[in-house]
């Protein structure tokens, strides 16, 4: 990828979404789920940004928070400079046109009373998205192009299986001729041959329609073939925003680096294996010091003590942890590369 | 990877044929045909329905007119099901006390409704202040004992067919609004209604036009059971003497007849009869819906 000389098309700053928990009883103190903690990055048009990260590290929160189907506790959430945290009721629901969804369960993202065509059709409806007349061709034409049959139009949810019905969300996504498109693990609940035809469609798709994509998953293999750039999230944090290359080559992040080397063929020529220990702490009591000391095999002293920030490393990359050196050495580059790590 | 073109060699096919468009409240209604005591159900109940719409024609004697001696046995005197202790003819009074019943029961089964499912939908799709507020309001309806609130609310107003049906929705709308929360809880949660926002749906349309159809299965047989409910209910009230004077009613003649059970057992166990078969019908019709929208119970 290039540097790219337009202004980003998306650009979230500080992002934070805290859930208060219900009180046991009133007087109890009021504990909160750091689901989304300061989170910033920019998304450059016509590209994929890619986040990964553990089950619980808040991927689908910031994806529901740019969608505005969460209310964000802080930060600001910019679509080609307009913030949208700042828009409510009708200016909100007028500017939705402009970014869409694809969800990950195609089993309970289509409402099981509507016709598929009327899924696809009602984003024109509801946004007024061209002429009423031009409505039905439009839906069509859309059924056609995510690789659905016309006929099958009038068909409700359940006549279609995972991989078809995810089709239909991608047609739902598509009709408001959005700009963004936040993809919450779109694949991730289909068969992997279903998988890779799915993701070539995406691929065709942004290559056609000149499409952005927010685009969140677990799965590495997934995010580097569709991804530009990565940012790895780790309990409600960017431990690591990279270059999708870079990433894979080489990693700096202890977290992103034994994420990877979970991956076989994936770990930058390196076969050595880390299995990372025990469950990351609860996103109700944070730790102090870095939020991955607790299971990274090079903490120190001051890991404990002092939280990292994400800052900029050479090669343009930026990374949160204290032993990365501003050069860009990471404490795992020094370790035998076919050795079993020592965690 | 190449790209592979979709469609045609899709491997992920799933019903290639042209399937007939079944929509799910079709599939239902067929699950519900093949369901035996469903059908019995209602065509015990359409027969009632049947009887007491064009009954009073064909039969068209008063209910309160004084027939012969009090106490006939049925097949004597003339009268087929006997009479009462006052001499009336329990024909007649089966054949328009239906009315009652079923008008009663549909109309506090709608007001039942109506009022739990607007509670509890908002309740459950807005929760937090609005939740508590519903919550609260329902609880304070829910701990008054709903017999004795029922009396007091018919006996000021005076009992007639509509206060005692709008006192029986008045004091059963809790359990619909509860179920009504639960189920706008659960699918509010959904993928689906996210998606409807997201594709600029408003509130009025996410909750009367997306949840709500989708809550439907569990509140219409909801409905139906709170209809049986209501009948038994109203010939509480009248067996009670709080049901309207000028109409005869099963509950009534139950009522009036109760203390001559050991002379004459026909009549009260006749209209007692009709009530247990009006509310075992739509018990079975509930049922069977129940069956029907609920895929899971069918396997078994
Ligand atoms: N509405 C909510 N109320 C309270 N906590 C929540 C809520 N939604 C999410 N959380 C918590 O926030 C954290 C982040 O959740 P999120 O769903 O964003 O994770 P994720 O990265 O998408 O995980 P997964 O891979 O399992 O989908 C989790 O600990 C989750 O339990
Ligand atoms: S800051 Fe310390 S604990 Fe955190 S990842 Fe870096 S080395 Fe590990
Ligand atoms: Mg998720």
């Amino acid at each position: 990828m290039s540097p790219i000389a337009d202004p980003p098309l998306l650009h979230v700053s500080d992002l934070k979404v805290h859930f208060p928990l219900p009180r046991p009883h009133p007087f109890a103190p009021q504990r909160t789920v750091h689901a989304v903690d300061g989170v910033s990055f920019s998304l450059p048009r016509r590209t994929t940004f890619g986040i990964v990260g553990e089950s619980g590290s808040g991927k689908t929160t910031t994806a529901l928070a740019v969608m505005q189907l969460i209310t964000a506790t802080s930060g600001s959430i910019e679509l080609d400079g307009t913030d949208l945290t700042t828009l409510s009721g009708e200016s909100l629901r007028r500017a939705r046109r402009r970014f869409q969804m694809i969800f990950q369960d195609p089993y309970s993202s289509l409402n099981p009373r509507t016709r598929v065509g009327d899924i696809v059709r009602e984003p024109l409806d509801l946004m007024e998205v061209g002429a009423p007349a031009e409505r039905a061709d439009r839906v069509t034409e859309l059924f056609r192009r995510v690789g659905l049959r016309p006929e099958q139009l009038a068909l409700f949810p359940h006549q279609f299986s995972g991989g078809q019905r995810q089709r239909v969300g991608i047609a739902r996504a598509l009709a408001s001729r959005p700009d963004l498109i936040v993809c919450d693990e779109p694949v991730s609940a289909l068969d992997v041959a279903i998988q890779a035809q799915t993701l070539n469609l995406l691929v065709e798709l942004q290559r056609d329609f000149g499409l952005s994509y927010l685009f969140i998953s677990h799965d590495l293999r997934v995010v580097q073939y569709l991804c530009d750039q990565i940012a790895v999230m780790y309990l409600g944090r960017i431990v690591e925003l990279t270059d999708r290359n870079s990433l894979f080559a080489q990693p700096l992040h202890p977290y992103t680096w034994a994420l990877l080397s979970a991956v076989p063929g994936a770990s930058g020529g390196s076969r050595q294996r880390v299995r990372l220990q025990g469950d990351p702490p609860s996103p109700i009591m944070l730790p102090r010091g870095c939020r991955f000391a607790g299971r990274c095999p090079f903490a120190e002293e001051r890991c404990r003590r002092e939280e990292p920030q994400l800052r900029q490393v050479a090669g343009g990359r930026s990374v949160a942890c204290h032993l990365v050196t501003d050069s860009g050495e990471a404490p795992h580059h020094a370790l035998p590369a076919d050795a079993d790590s020592p965690v | 990877m190449s790209l592979i073109a979709p469609d045609l060699n899709d491997a992920d096919k799933a019903v290639d044929m042209p399937a007939p468009a079944a929509s799910p409240a079709r599939d239902a209604w067929r699950m519900f045909r093949r369901n035996g005591s469903a059908v019995a159900g209602l065509v015990i109940l359409a027969a009632f329905l049947l009887m007491t719409l064009i009954g009073p024609k064909l039969y068209p004697v008063d209910p309160f007119d004084i027939v012969s001696a009090p106490l006939s046995p049925p097949g004597e005197e003339g009268a087929l099901l006997g009479t009462d202790y006052l001499g009336r003819d329990i024909t007649a009074g089966i054949v328009n006390g239906g009315k009652v019943s079923l008008a009663v029961g549909l109309i506090a089964a709608a007001l039942t409704m109506t009022i739990g499912v607007t509670v509890g939908a908002l309740a459950g799709f807005y929760g937090g202040m609005v939740d508590r507020v519903l919550m609260r309001l329902t609880e304070v309806f829910q701990v008054m004992p709903p017999l004795l609130l029922a009396m007091a609310i018919v006996t000021i107003f005076s009992p007639t067919l509509w206060s005692v049906a709008v006192s029986i929705g008045i004091v059963s709308w809790t359990s619909s609004a509860r179920l009504t929360r639960a189920e706008f809880l659960r699918i509010k949660g959904l993928e689906y209604v996210k998606a409807a926002r997201s594709i600029g749906a408003r509130n009025r349309r996410l909750i009367w036009r997306v949840v709500l159809p989708n809550a439907l299965p569990p509140l219409i047989v909801s409905a139906t059971l709170t209809t049986g409910v209501a009948i038994l209910f109203e010939s509480g009230l009248s067996f009670l003497g709080l049901g309207d004077p000028n109409l005869m009613s099963w509950g009534r003649m139950m009522g009036g007849n109760r203390p001559y059970m050991l002379d004459a057992w026909w009549a009260a166990t006749i209209p007692g009869v009709a009530i247990f078969l009006t509310v075992l019908s739509i018990s079975l019709i509930g049922d069977g819906l129940n069956e029907a929208f609920n895929p899971r119970l069918r396997e078994r």
